[in-house]
């Protein structure tokens, strides 16, 4: 699938809940759960992705032109997103990673956990992500 | 519970009436910021509308009108926290600045090489670096007294570290993230004994203790307004006369002076040496309204309410505990004496995720490490989750935060 079909079928997985928050983030929390565990080494402060109140843990993996993710967070919801995010991105070339416009935090009603880059994690994850994209592509 | 009509106070809160997430709003982040009742909304906009003139110079009639408005919240202040003179109190921006004020002025004058300050373990970011910042400037030590586990002072060591090198203690009246009350007044006995003076740092004391400076001889005390129904963008520095007359000027420019020429300036008195610049009119003018508003129901009622509210948070969480059989919540702070804020962690979750699922059921609570990271790596934690009630929370309110703590865990 597509990065934008993988955003769409997000966003219908998410409408089930229409605007029942509390569940939204039940459910983000049970995705987190199911994100493969991150090869204990690779957890390392070299891979962090800083915020202030969440921490996040990304491992890129580039293989026969496509990148792969591992990837972990401190925090039950944001590992939910991030796991998202991996979902969307793994398997995919750094080109369609660096061309992908990431609509479905806003149509999921996630947009306040990319609104501030010091509160979250997520953020910072989702450049970080490019930025390995970006770096392929250029070589 | 205390005898006050919770409706009508309520009602005076235009903003508690909405739905946030498709729930009644639960605000308990009350530490942080406090919301405010219509006079004071109403001050602001009135002053705006009818009164706005530059204060202490014009000769027209509005600018007359707002000198006296504006000198009347200083009388106002003079009298919440009982100081001998209204000129004892200046506006600053807020508590942070009135700390600034302190160590730029009092501290660049009367502080040597090898001196010493005294802090606590558990004082806010703001009352630990602008003394570290004076004190590597002037070679002289920073001392910190350590804290027991339940959040209160080790007043021995307190009593170890005071010595005739001693010249200041810093300290916090009610802590945010713990809540407990230090006992300034034997703290400022003490520094006294050895001619130390004390600056108490009374954030969070506010409309939840009651402050009288002169029977508890406070050598220096910073209010927020915002903390205490008023807006945000006002502090009070309060001093006594002959601390401030001996203090150099803090920052310079207008107001703050009496007569200038490219030789020399001459300074203004006390208030106005430390109120350079136009200072926050119409903030200063609607602050009044909120030191009347905490005046008119009384401190008393005030604190009874919010003391309810807290144990009813407490023994809610013992409950819980007890149904769970197991101390799956730990109370951050357990002190005797306290304001109604109690921190608490989850075992085995995040702070950020149980303030993300409050937030989903329309409560407003603060996570973090509340500016205290020194507390809380006392503590061995990253940060907590901190309910902090006012005087327009309900029973029910808190028992709502309950079940949805219970909720939380047994996801």
């Amino acid at each position: 699938m597509t990065s934008i079909e993988l955003q769409n079928e997000i966003i219908d997985d998410f409408s089930l809940f229409e605007d029942d928050l509390e569940s939204k983030l039940f459910y983000l929390m049970d995705l987190g759960k199911k994100l493969p565990d991150m090869n204990t080494a690779h957890k390392s402060d070299e891979f962090i992705v800083k915020g202030c109140q969440s921490k996040v843990w990304l491992y890129p993996i580039y293989n026969e032109g496509k990148l792969y993710f591992e990837a972990d967070s401190n925090t039950e919801i944001t590992k939910g997103l991030v796991s998202l995010l991996v979902r969307i991105w793994n398997g995919k070339t750094p080109k369609e990673i660096l061309d992908t416009e990431l609509y479905f935090i806003e149509k999921i009603g996630m947009s306040r956990m990319i609104g501030s880059q010091r509160s979250n994690g997520f953020t910072s994850m989702i450049k970080q992500m490019k930025m390995y994209a970006f770096a392929l592509v250029k070589e | 519970m205390s005898s006050i009509n919770l409706q009508n106070i309520r009602n005076l809160f235009p903003i508690l009436h909405q739905e946030v997430n498709n729930f009644p709003l639960i605000y308990l982040d009350n530490a942080a910021t406090t919301q405010k009742p219509l006079q004071v909304i109403e001050a602001l906009q009135s002053y705006y509308k009818f009164d706005n003139a530059n204060i202490h110079r014009g000769a027209h009639t509005l600018a007359d009108r707002s000198t006296g408005m504006f000198e009347a919240t200083r009388k106002a202040v003079q009298q919440f926290i009982h100081a001998a003179e209204a000129e004892e109190c200046i506006f600053t921006k807020g508590v942070t600045e009135s700390i600034n004020l302190v160590a730029q002025t009092w501290c660049k004058k009367f502080i040597n090489k090898g001196d010493e300050i005294i802090i606590t373990h558990m004082e806010h970011h703001s009352n630990i670096v602008p003394w570290q910042l004076i004190c590597e400037e002037k070679e002289a030590i920073l001392k910190v007294i350590p804290i027991h586990t339940n959040g209160t002072l080790d007043m021995e060591v307190f009593y170890q570290l005071l010595s005739d090198q001693t010249k200041l203690i810093s300290c916090v009246w009610a802590s945010n993230a713990l809540g407990t009350i230090n006992p300034i007044e034997e703290i400022i006995r003490a520094a006294h004994a050895k001619n130390a003076i004390v600056f108490i740092d009374g954030a969070q004391a506010g409309s939840h203790i009651e402050i009288d400076v002169q029977r508890l001889d406070i050598d220096f005390l910073a209010l927020s307004s915002h903390k205490l129904y008023g807006p945000t963008g006002v502090g009070v520095l309060y001093g006594k006369r002959k601390l401030l007359e001996a203090m150099p000027p803090y920052q310079s420019g207008g107001e703050m002076i009496r007569e200038v020429s490219f030789e020399k300036t001459t300074f203004n008195d006390i208030p106005f040496k430390f109120e350079a610049g136009t200072p926050n009119i119409a903030d200063v003018i609607a602050f009044k309204f909120a030191l009347d508003f905490v005046n008119e129901l009384g401190k008393t009622k005030i604190i009874a309410h919010e003391h309810a509210l807290l144990n009813q948070f407490v023994s809610g969480v013992k409950s819980l505990n007890s149904s769970f059989g197991s101390d799956e919540i730990e109370l951050i702070g357990t002190a005797e004496e306290k304001v109604a804020v109690q921190s608490f962690v989850i075992h085995n979750k995040h702070h950020f995720d149980i303030g993300l699922m409050l937030d989903a059921r329309g409560i407003a609570v603060r996570t973090g490490h509340h500016c205290t990271q020194p507390l809380m790596n006392f503590y061995n934690i990253e940060g907590t989750v901190r309910a902090s009630f006012a005087i327009y929370n309900t029973i029910e309110e808190v028992d709502a935060l309950v079940e949805a703590i219970k909720k939380i865990i047994k996801k």
